[in-house]
């Protein structure tokens, strides 16, 4: 596939690249005929706030529940792609006779993997309140 | 060398045309969307600027631009200024993967209509759409307000929880088709239903060779987490105006507000690609293969450059009208559906699609495994 349209490669860093100096180009042409104001009142330079002057610090407190759902993320998204090569290969194996031992073994790894989704269920890592 | 460098440059204008062609969708999608929803609200939507409002794009344009550049003093002017920038990356990398119709052989040269094609396609197109969490939380932190911040947060809570699903649900498309690349993948669906169960071939004449007649429920699953991968309704709790005001792009006005909403809208016309291409036969033409379609051209014409165009064409138009009924179903249930609660956005993506997703990828091993 890869040598009959050149190089995906540079095709990939080529658009990254032409699409960062298109955004630039554009974010300097809106300033260049929108213009930028020197005298804003304090209250227009302030960040955003329902009428009252902000007064919370830039880093303000979050809830550890975002953690907590990154560092799941990070478990389940790798054990969903260790099933990626499984996947394609899984026509293949069966092709050849190999078919149960690769069922089987996949099996026991989904098993883990429930296992562990439900455990994470009842341990309450996953409740919003 | 002379052919190399007229194949790259072959290849740079396509890509540019690519990225051209998905800004220009933008504000006509942005039209259709407020003609649309005023269609379902029953009021009339922009119709003063122009035939239909048409000319309202133009106007919200030159609005945009002549708009002041403003960033608060507090926040952080590097990554206020980089997010809407790297905002239009991710969803155009993607989208450039995307095999849009059949090759275009023109003298001996073959044009892929699509801007470049890997044989790991889907791995690429996951791998880089998912780097728009790092452009909202990088307007959210930028932007320094705690609006944009907490809806940042929300936004890259909600895209990667749904990520799983999504990632679980093609697990099962590529047992089905057994390959990464997009258009072994669309090949695979062409014709009529076919399929080889206990060594016998199991036909029908009346329902196509789509993907969605043997993974309905991947389909449903993928097609729900692909609304929440592109924030849009009933998903957007990154901005939930009643909540936090309009959540990671609270701080931007004008311009770098509009390039969010390209990226925006890439998304949504990257999930509809890939649900056309996964369940729907991509550019294939229904019950048809791409060989008939050929004959029929030879029928036409002699010439074989003739044939090539009329074949690349109808596929072409094939995919678009497929393209632009997903994209009105986005648009549709946007206008529809209520939006969730953040406890159920987040019950409905880890405990409902993330089970049913993997006893979708048992199952699909499970069925492959005992009639083959």
């Amino acid at each position: 596939m890869a040598e009959a349209s050149g190089m995906p490669l540079g095709g990939v860093i080529f658009l990254t690249v032409f699409l960062a100096i298109f955004g630039t180009f554009l974010i300097f042409l809106a300033r260049a005929i929108g213009g930028q104001r020197k005298n804003n009142s304090a209250v227009k330079r302030d960040i955003y706030e329902c009428g009252i002057p902000g007064q919370e610090k830039r880093e303000t407190k979050v809830s550890v529940k975002f953690y907590l759902t990154a560092i799941l993320f990070i478990l389940f998204d790798i054990e969903i792609i260790f099933m990626y090569p499984w996947a394609i290969t899984f026509r293949d194996f069966i092709g050849t006779g190999q078919g149960t031992f690769v069922f089987v073994s996949m099996m026991i790894f989904l098993a883990i993997f429930i296992f562990g989704l439900f455990w994470e269920i009842k341990s309450k890592a996953l409740e919003w309140d | 060398m002379g052919q190399d460098v007229f194949e790259i440059t072959v290849n740079c204008i396509k890509l540019v045309l690519i990225f051209l062609m998905m800004v220009q969708a933008v504000p006509i999608l942005v039209w259709v969307e407020r003609r649309g929803s005023a269609f379902i609200q029953n009021r009339f939507g922009p119709n003063r600027v122009g035939p239909l409002g048409l000319l309202q794009l133009l106007a919200d344009a030159v609005k945009f631009l002549t708009k002041e550049d403003f960033a608060p003093d507090k926040a952080i002017r590097p990554l206020f200024y980089a997010a809407p920038i790297f905002a239009l990356i991710p969803a155009t990398l993607a989208f450039a993967a995307i095999p849009m119709s059949v090759p275009l052989e023109i003298g001996g040269y073959v044009f892929k209509i699509q801007g470049y094609d890997m044989n790991v396609g889907i791995v690429f197109i996951l791998g880089v759409s998912s780097l728009a969490a790092y452009t909202i939380l990088m307007a959210g932190w930028g932007s320094a307000s705690k609006f944009s911040l907490l809806g940042a947060l929300r936004a890259s809570a909600q895209v990667i929880s749904y990520e799983l699903a999504l990632g679980l649900s093609i697990v099962g498309i590529i047992l089905l088709f057994g390959t990464f690349n997009l258009t072994e993948m669309i090949n695979a669906q062409q014709g009529t239903l076919s399929f080889k169960a206990f060594g016998h071939t199991v036909t029908s004449a009346y329902i196509p060779n789509w993907g969605i007649f043997y993974q309905p429920l991947a389909a449903i699953i993928f097609f729900a987490a692909t609304f929440a991968e592109s924030n849009r309704l009933p998903f957007d709790l990154a901005e939930g105006e009643a909540e936090i005001v309009a959540g990671f792009h609270t701080e931007y006005g004008g311009f770098k507000m509009l390039m969010f909403f390209i990226g925006e809208y890439g998304h949504m016309m990257l999930g509809s690609a890939l649900m056309i291409i996964f369940f729907f036969g991509g550019y294939g033409i229904p019950w048809v293969t791409v060989e008939d379609v050929r004959q029929w051209a030879a029928g036409l014409s002699e010439s074989a450059t003739t044939i090539s165009v009329i074949t690349t064409l109808v596929h072409f138009l094939s995919f678009m009208i497929k393209f632009v009924f997903f994209l009105w179903v986005f648009i549709w249930v946007r206008w529809t559906l209520p939006r969730f609660r953040y406890d159920q956005l987040m019950d409905l993506g880890w405990k409902t699609m993330l089970p049913w997703a993997l006893g979708n990828t048992i199952l699909t091993a499970l069925v492959i495994y005992l009639i083959s």
